[in-house]
């Protein structure tokens, strides 16, 4: 029995507050998180096989037509069996949702570090050395490498043109005009991209490091030829993924590849050096902000207008402006992108694509305004809360900014604030404190899930996979709550093509979009539990393992025969996106010190207080929140991808030229959740928070930084050099 | 990785014994490693040191001998190095990560190579990695490269913090050669400025083996190591001092200054040395210090930075040590 919902409409009934088993909500362990610390769940590269073979990717060191002189050569090489140059292998990984191939090839290379071969032998060993002993000759071609050594494309339809600008920033009080870049940036999973490949002639099974399972199985299938009903991918545990695995990856299609050559199983894992620059970076942009601003600092008109960059071919441009449209009230307001076709390696999806450079760049052209129009930045923000969606008129779905800001600022201390930058020191020390709010859009896709309900126990399934946010223990919950068992009766199988189809892992969607899907499987079983007790499914309660309605009361064991009771869950988003805007909404709070000998800032605590619907797992959603905090540290402070300026190859490819923040670098985060019910949500009322977290976080600590010592960067990171520079003499 | 011979001897004779072109000593690994699998460094035979006993520290005259498969957790922890010499042991904190500084040893940290980003690409030319192919740094992208010492063959900065730390000690590196003799050298006249040369970086001889640090009798003083980086562990130094300093009189009676950074070697100026010796500590001083030491610096694209960056550090380094 499936249960199918559109979200057209509004969900006022909050029936998950009238559940009897309590532990939705609950800050619960994770299922998986023993097997992971004890180190038994079984990551991609970590199946075994006797027959294993292990393949290498090479990478082109130029970029233009590419041969491989020795081949032969390195064929005859100890343990050596196959060199691949199959045209079938990916240039790069696929964008999110692409559902076909990506652009395939190893003739040509259009970026430096494009995989243009894989040589596979009987050790990892045999089959790294052989690949550096593969020669890769390259008739060079001139290509742009540097985003502003091309015209860019202009896409009209992410542009916003509303009133005039140019005249509101010359009518206004006080303005801000400035342009903030951020570099090119990379998710540095914990795991790399890694696959395990399995051909029994008909069948081709892959066990991936992915995060959305019924696309990567169209993306493998349309790559190597098969159908897809003749391909099976696993991801059942992945460590981390942050965008960088939406799509099928090179080393998933060249193990598929050579396992269907070789008729052996094969692995191949990327080498930290090439999950740099194989899967998709984060664009760098250019950003131009323009605010205007009434004697009260009310916004009159705002201009954000982006550069970003991507290969040729690549539909994804990073939406630097996405959350400009609806965050600020302004009638004038000019946004729109440029994207530059140069031949760096791909761009895409990095946890929060758009909003987290693009509110971070904002915030901090707030923070200008407020300084100049001498507006506390927290009231600035409030004056300008928009009362419906600024562009589209239309309502918001819940809009829960304001007590976000108030509560995090009470909870932060905000008013012992010094307003004027350069007024408390410690030593050499300048200690200083900033804020930014944090937007980004809300979406559900389109997810199905299934439970079995035996006697003894649940079972959840879905392909949806868990990337490290707590997808099984969520999962569990929401299916405990609703069939009245303990946890520690369900089992949540994710991860696995064979499942009905989830919503995958990205665009902070997965956990309300699957999870509604759990939600709705579990109330088809609970329809088929309340008719074998002659209830409607409203009156039926279900606790601990009994079914009670009025004076009935049964344990499920006697309601159940010998076949399970299953469910099937199916949402989609529907109307809802047209009728409201929807969004989730948080303020963030630092306090940092910056050394006015060397411009070296220490961020000494940060504070983030968010409304995303309701909150299924405070545990989860708390972590989902550091790490987004975490990501803000290094978008502030530390991390750039470096290209080269002749090539555009990533220079710093790998975890010691790559500065991702360290445990030293992280202060103590705290988190607050600001209570919200959103309605339109769904009929959890439960929103993502896997991405609202960085949106705006590096622009408090580069607003703290301001207010310490006087230096705005507006260039990231904020580098020691950086800050020197815009220190006041 | 090429495959390679793995010996691990009991004695230096045998080390000696299993020494022959194309092998290479190894101790901790932590940097030989990296290198092998990227093959950068492809030695046919690795000689393992870590079972000859040199992981003693032993007191050597008025200093310390500090043997060279001591690690830099060791060395960091050791009573008397923080004591006598905490600028070293703050160097060696301020270095790696603490996984790494379990492995690292002190003859390796002083060996360890560039990072450079050229240097451990093999898809881009390097004169230190392969000699005579060009350098991909010049033109390209630089940040952790040196200012001091550079030639228009390399640019590679010398990444040691220990090294930097030792430099201001006038340490002394003791070496047996592949015939058993011992020998020692300054640690002033160990590392080689890169010239047209950058692939040969110190002056060991083929088959030379580290086999101890000297420490001089303790300097006493103030001292002081500190690094400037882009976060605030495993990263490398964008400036670092090492400095040691005496005071008579409210004059400047003996002063040491090794900075990491921004040399092709840990950096040592004589002439700096000589400026602020007797002298009375003014900013004015401290300032003419840092022209001295930056007066040959060339400051390619990228570059700018440091030399603003180690005249401040400079500064309020010696403000604080003099006061």
């Amino acid at each position: 029995m499936t249960f199918d919902l559109k979200i057209d409409e509004p969900h006022p009934e909050h029936r998950a507050d009238g559940l009897a088993q309590g532990v939705l909500e609950q800050d619960n362990d994770r299922p998986d998180g023993w097997l992971k610390v004890a180190g038994t769940a079984t990551y991609a590269a970590e199946e075994q096989a006797d027959d294993m073979l292990h393949g290498f990717l090479v990478r082109a060191p130029k970029i233009g037509a590419v041969s491989c002189p020795n081949v032969d050569d390195v064929r005859a090489m100890e343990g050596v069996r196959s060199v691949l140059r199959d045209p079938r292998m990916i240039r790069n990984a696929a964008q999110g949702t692409a559902n076909e191939a990506p652009a395939q090839g190893v003739d040509r290379a259009a970026y430096v570090g494009q995989p243009v071969a894989l040589v596979v032998a009987e050790s990892f060993e045999q089959a790294r050395h052989a690949a550096q002993a593969l020669v890769v000759s390259v008739e060079e071609e001139d290509k742009p490498v540097q985003p502003d050594a091309v015209e860019p494309e202009k896409p009209e339809d992410k542009s916003t043109e509303l009133g005039d600008l140019d005249r509101a920033m010359s009518e206004a009080a006080f303005t801000v005009d400035a342009v903030y870049t951020t570099p090119s940036m990379v998710s540095a999973a914990m795991e790399p991209h890694a696959a395990t490949a399995h051909w029994d002639g008909e069948t081709l099974t892959l066990r991936g490091s992915l995060q959305m399972l019924k696309f990567n199985r169209n993306e493998l299938a349309d790559s190597v030829g098969l159908d897809p009903k003749h391909v099976r991918v696993l991801a059942p545990y992945v460590g981390g993924g942050f965008g960088s695995k939406l799509g099928i990856s090179a080393d998933c299609v060249a193990a598929a590849l050579a396992a269907m050559e070789l008729k052996q199983p094969v692995r191949v894992v990327q080498h930290r050096r090439n999950v740099f620059e194989v899967n998709t970076r984060r664009s760098e942009t250019r950003q131009h902000i323009r605010l205007a601003a009434d004697t009260e600092g009310r916004l009159t008109g705002l201009g954000h207008e982006a550069l970003v960059s991507n290969l040729p071919e690549e539909e994804f441009s990073e939406p630097v402006i996405q959350g400009s449209h609806f965050a600020y009230a302004a009638s004038n307001r000019t946004l729109g992108m440029k994207v530059a076709r140069i031949h760096r390696s791909a761009a895409g999806s990095v946890r929060a694509p758009g909003e987290s450079v693009g509110v971070t760049a904002f915030e901090v052209a707030m923070d200008e305004l407020a300084q100049a129009a001498g507006v506390d930045p927290v009231n600035l923000r409030l004056r300008n809360i928009p009362e419906k969606d600024p562009e589209s008129g239309k309502p918001f779905s819940s809009h829960r900014l304001e007590a976000a800001l108030r509560q995090g600022a009470d909870a932060f201390g905000w008013s012992h604030r010094h307003a004027a930058p350069r007024q408390q020191r410690e030593g050499e020390w300048w200690i200083g404190t900033g804020m930014a709010a944090a937007f980004r859009v809300n979406m559900v896709i389109e997810a199905e899930a299934r439970i079995s309900l035996t006697r003894d126990g649940a079972t959840v399934m879905s392909d949806m996979t868990d990337i490290g946010t707590g997808s099984y223990a969520i999962f569990g919950q929401i299916a405990a709550e609703l069939l009245g068992l303990p946890l520690d009766r369900i089992d949540a199988q994710l991860g696995d093509t064979r499942f009905p189809p989830g919503s995958g892992s990205g665009g902070s969607f997965g956990a309300a979009s699957t999870g509604t899907a759990v939600w709705l499987a579990g109330m088809e079983i609970r329809k088929q539990i309340a008719d074998r007790l002659g209830c409607s499914e409203a009156e039926l309660t279900l606790k601990d393992g009994k079914a009670t309605y009025a004076n009935k009361r049964a344990s499920l064991r006697d309601l159940l025969s010998d076949e399970p009771i299953t469910g099937h869950g199916h949402v989609e988003p529907g109307e809802a996106a047209e009728k409201v805007r929807q969004a989730t909404f948080g303020a963030h709070f630092a306090e940092v010190a910056v050394s006015d000998v060397t411009g070296e800032v220490c961020v000494r605590r940060m504070l983030g207080s968010f409304a995303a619907g309701r909150i299924l797992n405070p545990r989860t959603a708390t972590s989902q929140c550091h790490g987004g905090m975490t990501w803000g540290i290094g978008m502030a402070l530390t991390e750039e991808l470096t290209h080269d300026r002749r090539d555009g190859h990533a220079v710093n490819r790998d975890l010691a030229g790559y500065h991702l923040p360290v445990n030293a670098d992280v202060p103590p985060l705290e988190v607050h959740f600001v209570e919200e019910l959103d309605d339109w949500a769904g009929p959890m009322q439960a929103k993502g928070i896997g991405e609202l977290g960085i949106c705006g976080a590096g622009a408090s600590i580069l607003n703290a930084v301001y207010n310490a010592c006087g230096a705005r960067v507006r260039d990231m990171p904020a580098t020691p050099d950086r800050v020197l520079a815009a220190l006041p003499s | 990785m090429k495959p390679f011979d793995y010996q691990r001897p009991d004695t230096l004779s045998g080390a000696h014994g299993a020494a022959r072109d194309g092998a290479t000593f190894i101790a901790g690994g932590t940097n030989l490693i990296d290198l092998m699998k990227l093959e950068v460094m492809a030695p046919d035979t690795l000689i393992d040191i870590s079972r000859l006993g040199l992981d003693r520290i032993v007191p050597h005259g008025d200093g310390l001998h500090v043997g060279a498969t001591v690690t830099n957790s060791d060395l960091a922890a050791d009573m008397r190095i923080r004591r006598d010499y905490p600028v070293l042991a703050r160097a060696l904190l301020a270095g790696a990560s603490g996984q790494l500084r379990n492995k690292a040893t002190t003859g390796g940290n002083l060996l360890q190579r560039t990072r450079c980003p050229y240097f451990y690409d093999t898809a881009t030319p390097c004169n230190k990695r392969s000699p005579g192919s060009g350098c991909a740094a010049l033109g390209g992208e630089m940040r952790n490269h040196a200012v001091l010492g550079t030639s228009e063959h390399c640019v590679a900065l010398h990444p040691s913090d220990m090294a930097v730390a030792m430099r201001a000690l006038d340490v002394t590196v003791e070496v047996e050669g592949a015939d058993g003799t011992r020998s020692e050298t300054a640690l002033d006249d160990f590392y080689r400025l890169p010239g047209d040369r950058p692939d040969q970086e110190t002056t060991l001889d083929a088959g030379d083996l580290i086999t101890g640090v000297i420490l001089p009798a303790p300097f006493g003083g103030r001292q002081t190591y500190r690094k400037v980086r882009d976060r605030a562990s495993y990263a490398f130094a964008l400036v670092s001092v090492a400095a040691t300093v005496r005071m008579e009189n409210d004059r400047i009676s003996n002063v040491a200054l090794a900075f990491g950074g921004i040399g092709t070697r840990p950096w040592r100026d004589p002439d700096v040395e000589d400026l602020l010796t007797g002298e009375t500590p003014t900013t004015a001083l401290f300032e003419k210090a840092g022209d001295i030491l930056m007066k040959d610096a060339v400051l390619r694209e990228g570059l700018e930075f440091k030399d603003t960056l180690v005249r401040r550090l400079l500064t309020a380094t010696l403000t604080e040590m003099t006061q």
